[in-house]
């Protein structure tokens, strides 16, 4: 790690555990794309019209589509890459 | 009087008030014990010999890895025996000449007099026979083990108090005043220093002087006989003496002749500048410069140090060697060099500790941080390297584990509680890179150590490693070692261990509390006596912190505490009160209750204790007790108070400083139960006694209960006794502080117009004694004005408040500067009640000078020239006034007199004080809003060009302040004026005052923003890196003043100049760079943000990485829903392939 350390980036650790989302120089594609996708659920969710908007569209009611955005943050984006790719 | 007196420049103290300090000083008898210590930068001189028992673990010394678990424990059970056998033998011998002595004499020594402290059974009305119990001593820690018992006889006669003259000179004395000349060190290898000082000579015993038992015959003499009405007790048959009093003092190597040494110490002593070592920088070979190097420094570091030590030399050594050498230079720039040379050694040393290992490099250091010199700044150093190297090392450290314990553990005791936190983070990190299994093993054989003294500093040590690695993983162990059966030691620790976490941890052992009460309760009934008093203490702790909750956790212990108090006797009985008393407020009201009356006869009971620590206890608990629901004010009022007067509302209490405060504190809880007049009815005629402390405990406690209940509960005949004592209390005042005063204030106003009827007898004592001899009485006589007039003016009595203002204003003269000070913050508290156009300090005739026009030509011109006072007090009271004037009255005063004012304040920024500088920056302001800006922004623009810096910056400040005021557009085009100066310093002060405009004006920057563009231009891409954090902090206050308002085009351009320096280097600017991109998000929105962000992200370069993703982070902390529509597409085939689906269906969702 580079002298950032000792100046800038001290706190990277409990930053880290308190937010998440939050990321570090040897944050991947995937889990950055991943916290993506948690957040833009976690915003539909959080705003009802929009909710109520994507469950026309879906065609469901909108307890069952607010059930299904959130099991889908478990792994919005599929399983993780294999080791090999990096 | 004041025409008479010429005006001086400036003011000292006059002789005869030096000679009276002097005088004072030398009267004050009562021996500073504390004095040489305080002086001394040394840790372990200034520090108790309990603190430097440290010195006596010869355990993990030396260098090399820890021993092993086995041989530990093997040599902790031999230290063990030993010290029994030891024991055993004294008892035997002191048992033989007791015996003896019984034969011969047959008049036995009275029992402990004094020694037992809790009162007689028939005034305690207890059911068990008193127990025996230590003798008091000064101080005395709870929970030492007493090695060393002492004649109770002798203690009961000794005075308490230690001063000079009653210490016999013993040989130990000159032991801890040392000069360094006479130390020579000792020929043997450097680096054993530490390790050969023990074991050379091992320890002497030597009987100590002032222990000497005293003959019956002295005791007679001493103590009152038969003739006065006492008796001399029998020795009960249980009573086992101690044994004799041995202390034990190391063998002085130094004493005596010396061999003079050939070695490498003494050359490296020469080439470092002669024998002493030397206090100034040294340049030293090899190594660069050194602030300072002690003589065992030169013996320490002898290596690198003289001939043969410099890195030219290094060529013809193993690698091994060459390690050692570079690590011990390292740590010599580290320890003693300048802070730059410091700066680099400690980051070569963090960099490289992987490389030189955890061997050489805590074979180095552990060392010296046990060295007896050793000064705060070096340990603090120290502890930094170890700090460092841990981090790096991580799991390499476990072999020497123990050997950092012992050196780290003794700052878990030190009275400096920077020493205690770095001891924390050492021991936790400590922790996190050994794991839990390692510190247990590693400290399992100190939990039942001999030494009291390790195992205390091993209770807290435990307790900083169950918060680094949380109280679940350590209960089992701990719920091991306090029912361990072998020995009470163990269990003792162990609870001192809970004790200890819940003092730290404090709230956060709400989730373990069952868990920890649980594990100690079975010490309440151990049958050692220590063990039940850890435990009751380390409930009470547990309580504490875990109040107001978790009543139910304690159901288990509270039958046992409560058959405890009626058992114990003395400090455990103390311990158990103290648990009681912090369990009580955790339960409902009516438990509370039932309980608070079955405990309170014991405590009444023991108001009668001599011991004070019980006092202070029992005065908790009453004050813990009166707090809860449960009790009733009728049973505060019939059955505590007349007995907690009698016991505790004696003078002797105001004396010590805890007492005091706990006493004061326990009335105050007690009169929230029992009323006002209950409690001031019953002390306020003690605002009349002839003993001052006393008189001062009196007037806080009466404050206090004013202050909190009011004053309504006060009838008339009361009311006269407690003014009437009030006064008295305040012209006896003496001592110097505010209580007086404090209270003075807090009853009056709590009269309200009540005290009214008293005003003239109270205003009359003021005028008397504004014209006091003593400067200190007149000085409490104006403060009480500036108290007193606020009052006087809501009791409509203004005629007096004009007669204070005259008298004060002709005392304007005054020469003290205290006095001087009082004064005119008493004449400000005047002028600011009656405003300034009834202001009436007149001079010469009365009826001409009522008018509006008086503060004009009185009162400013009279305070022009204080302003150039040099005390503090004066300069504050004086701003403050002017500052009143000009903001209500300034067109009283002609605009070339607050010019003249304006000159004198640019001095006033240089001031120390911030209240000051404050003031004076504010007062610009007010002038400038009542001449206009022009002339005032003139000054303070070429006030800039000043060199001092913090004159500058307050100029700065005072013209936002002014541009505040008048409005910005009088003072921006002066300001971009201004830029164009050529001066590196006035256009940093233009940036910085640009700042502070548009921090202060906030929404109204919009309608400026265009016109500082080209501004910001020029400073943004400037070459001076100050220039841009300047400028970067402009930007910020403009970004975020302008939000949402339709600006986004001018801060685009500006956050396109900004962004170039995310790279800076320096810690301010990259702060300021960051803090503008910030401010950015909300002038220009998070998305576009995000925009530039996005670039840099994923950058094959980890040091622009590294930039980007603290930019991106702090994006997600402030905006990371608003952030969701800008988030770039990445889907694609290649990611689709192998199994991620990247692309957000839902936002691609149409109705």
């Amino acid at each position: 790690m580079s002298e950032l350390r000792y100046t800038a980036n001290t706190q990277l650790e409990q930053l880290h555990s308190r937010y998440t989302g939050t990321g570090h120089a040897d944050t991947t594609k995937y889990e950055w794309l991943t916290h993506q996708h948690r957040d833009t659920l976690a915003s539909i969710i959080g705003h009802p019209p929009l909710l109520g908007y994507v469950s026309i569209a879906d065609g469901e009611c909108q307890a069952r589509e607010r059930f299904e955005l959130i099991e889908k943050m478990v792994q919005p984006c599929g399983k993780p890459p294999g080791k090999t790719d990096e | 009087m004041s025409e008479e007196r010429p005006t001086l420049q400036t003011y000292t103290a006059p002789q005869d008030i030096l000679d009276e300090h002097a005088e004072l000083a030398d009267q004050d008898d009562a021996p500073d014990v504390f004095e040489d210590n305080a002086r001394s930068k040394q840790v372990a001189a200034r520090q108790s010999d309990y603190h430097n028992r440290r010195f006596n673990r010869v355990d993990g010394q030396g260098e090399g890895e820890d021993e092993r678990y086995e041989d530990r424990m093997r040599r902790i059970n031999l230290q063990k025996e030993e010290e029994r056998i030891r024991r055993h033998k004294e008892q035997m011998e002191k048992d033989k000449t007791e015996d003896e002595k019984m034969v011969l004499d047959d008049k036995t020594p009275p029992r402990a007099l004094a020694g037992d402290d809790t009162p007689p059974r028939a005034i305690a009305g207890g059911d068990t026979p008193p127990r025996e119990t230590t003798p008091p001593k000064k101080r005395r820690r709870w929970d030492v083990e007493e090695e060393v018992k002492q004649e109770p006889g002798v203690e009961a006669v000794a005075p308490k108090r230690k001063s000079r003259w009653d210490q016999t000179p013993s040989d130990t004395a000159p032991e801890i005043k040392k000069s360094r000349w006479d130390q020579t060190p000792a020929a043997s290898a450097p680096t054993s220093v530490i390790t050969s000082t023990p074991s050379i000579g091992g320890v002497m015993m030597v009987e100590d002087k002032r222990y000497r038992r005293m003959t019956d015959e002295e005791l007679d003499g001493l103590l009152p006989g038969g003739e006065e009405g006492y008796e001399v007790v029998p020795v009960p048959h249980d009573y086992q003496p101690a044994p004799s009093v041995r202390k034990m003092v190391p063998a002085q190597t130094e004493h005596g002749f010396m061999m003079q040494d050939d070695s490498d110490a003494a050359k490296a002593r020469s080439a470092a500048g002669g024998i002493q070592g030397s206090q100034e920088q040294t340049e030293i070979e090899g190594i660069g410069t050194l602030q300072f190097l002690k003589p065992e420094d030169t013996q320490y570091f002898a290596k690198v140090l003289g001939e043969g030590g410099g890195e030219d030399d290094d060529s013809s050594y193993t690698l091994e060697e060459l390690k050692e050498r570079k690590i011990m230079r390292l740590l010599l720039k580290i320890k003693n060099g300048t802070p730059p040379i410091r700066k680099t050694a400690l980051r070569q040393i963090t960099d490289r500790a992987r490389e030189f290992g955890a061997g050489p490099l805590f074979d180095k250091i552990l060392p010296l941080l046990m060295e007896r010199t050793l000064e705060d700044q070096e340990r603090h150093l120290l502890v930094k390297v170890i700090d460092r190297v841990l981090y790096k090392l991580d799991d390499l450290v476990r072999p020497y584990v123990h050997k950092i314990l012992v050196v780290i553990e003794p700052l878990l005791i030190d009275e400096d509680y920077y020493a205690r936190v770095e001891g924390r983070e050492i021991i936790s990190n400590l922790a996190k890179a050994a794991g839990l299994a390692h510190m247990i093993s590693t400290m399992r054989p100190d939990i039942d150590h001999v030494d009291e003294y390790v195992r205390n500093t091993t209770a807290r040590a435990f307790s900083v490693v169950a918060s680094a690695l949380g109280i679940p993983a350590l209960l089992p162990f701990l719920r091991a070692v306090c029912r361990s059966k072998k020995s009470w030691q163990a269990r003792h620790t162990g609870i001192r261990i809970i004790q200890q976490i819940a003092i730290m941890m404090g709230c956060a052992v709400l989730p373990h509390l069952r868990n920890l009460v649980d594990t100690v309760a079975d010490g309440l009934q151990d049958e050692q006596q220590k063990v039940r008093t850890m435990t009751a203490l380390s409930l009470a702790a547990l309580a504490e912190s875990a109040a107001p909750y978790g009543i139910e956790s304690f159901d288990n212990v509270l039958k046992p505490l409560w058959l405890g108090i009626r058992q114990h006797r003395g400090k455990t009985l103390a311990a158990f009160l103290k648990a009681i008393g912090y369990i009580i407020p955790l339960m409902d009201p009516e438990y509370a209750g039932y309980y608070v009356r079955e405990c309170m006869p014991i405590l009444i009971r023991e108001f009668q204790t001599s011991d004070e620590e019980m006092r202070r206890i029992v005065l908790q608990v009453i004050k813990q007790c009166a707090s809860t629901e449960g009790v009733t004010p009728t049973y505060i009022k019939e059955e505590v108070l007349p007995e907690f007067f009698k016991a505790f509302w004696v003078r002797r209490m105001a004396l010590d400083k805890r007492n005091y405060k706990q006493l004061v504190e326990t009335t105050v809880e007690l009169a929230q139960k029992a009323g006002v007049s209950e409690i001031v009815g019953r002390v306020c005629n003690d605002l009349k006694d002839e003993s001052e402390p006393f008189r001062k405990m009196v007037m806080e406690t009466v404050t206090k209960v004013i202050a909190s209940i009011g004053a309504a509960d006060v009838d008339e005949r009361l009311e006269q006794l407690l003014i009437d004592g009030i006064i008295f209390a305040f012209q006896e005042q003496t001592l110097e502080d505010t209580i007086m005063l404090d209270g003075f204030a807090t009853v009056v106003n709590a009269l309200g117009d009540r005290v009214k009827p008293y005003l003239p007898q109270i205003v009359s004592m003021i005028l008397w004694r504004l014209t006091n001899k003593s400067a200190k009485v007149r000085m409490l006589a104006a403060d009480l004005t500036t108290r007193l007039a606020p009052i006087i003016k809501s009791s409509g009595e203004d005629n007096l408040l004009s007669k204070l203002g005259v008298v004060i204003f002709e005392q304007l003269g005054e020469e003290y500067p205290d006095a001087l000070g009082s004064l005119i913050a008493a004449e400000g508290a005047i002028a600011n009640v009656v405003g300034m156009t009834q202001m009436n300090p007149p001079v010469k005739d009365l009826r001409e000078y009522r008018t509006k026009a008086n503060i004009a030509d009185n009162l400013v011109p009279r305070m022009t020239p204080i302003l150039r006072n040099r005390h503090e007090k004066v300069q504050e009271a004086t701003i403050n006034l002017i500052g009143r004037i000009a903001d209500r009255g300034a067109e009283f005063v002609p605009a070339k007199e607050w010019m003249r004012i304006c000159f004198e304040l640019l001095d006033l920024l240089k001031a120390h004080k911030k209240a000051i500088r404050r003031a004076a920056v504010n007062s610009f302001g007010y002038i400038a809003k009542a001449i206009g800006p022009q002339d005032v922004l003139s000054v303070l623009l070429t006030n800039l060009k000043v060199q001092e810096r913090q004159s500058r910056v307050c100029s700065t400040v005072a013209i936002a302040i002014v541009s505040e005021t008048c409005g910005p557009f009088t003072c921006i085009p002066a300001i971009l004026n201004e830029y164009r100066t050529p001066e590196l310093n006035v256009r940093n002060g233009c940036l910085k005052a640009l700042a502070f405009v548009f921090e202060y004006v906030g929404e109204m920057s919009k309608d400026y923003i265009h016109s500082v563009v080209g501004l910001l231009e020029d400073a943004l891409t400037d070459r001076d890196h100050v220039h841009r954090q300047t400028a970067c902090a402009i930007v910020k206050h403009l970004a975020v003043g302008v939000a949402g308002l339709g600006y986004e085009e001018a801060l685009t351009h500006l956050l396109n100049l900004v962004w170039p320096n995310i790279f800076e280097t320096s810690p301010h600017v990259i702060g300021g760079v960051m803090d503008a991109i910030e401010a950015m998000r909300l002038g220009v929105g998070s998305g576009p943000v995000l925009s530039y962000v996005l670039q840099g992200l994923f950058h094959p370069a980890r040091r622009v990485r590294e930039v980007y993703w603290r930019m991106y982070n702090t994006l997600i902390l402030g905006a990371s829903d608003a952030m969701v529509p800008f988030y770039p597409n990445l889907g694609s085939a290649a990611d689709l392939a192998s199994g991620q689906d990247y692309t957000r269906h839902e936002l691609m969702m149409w109705v």
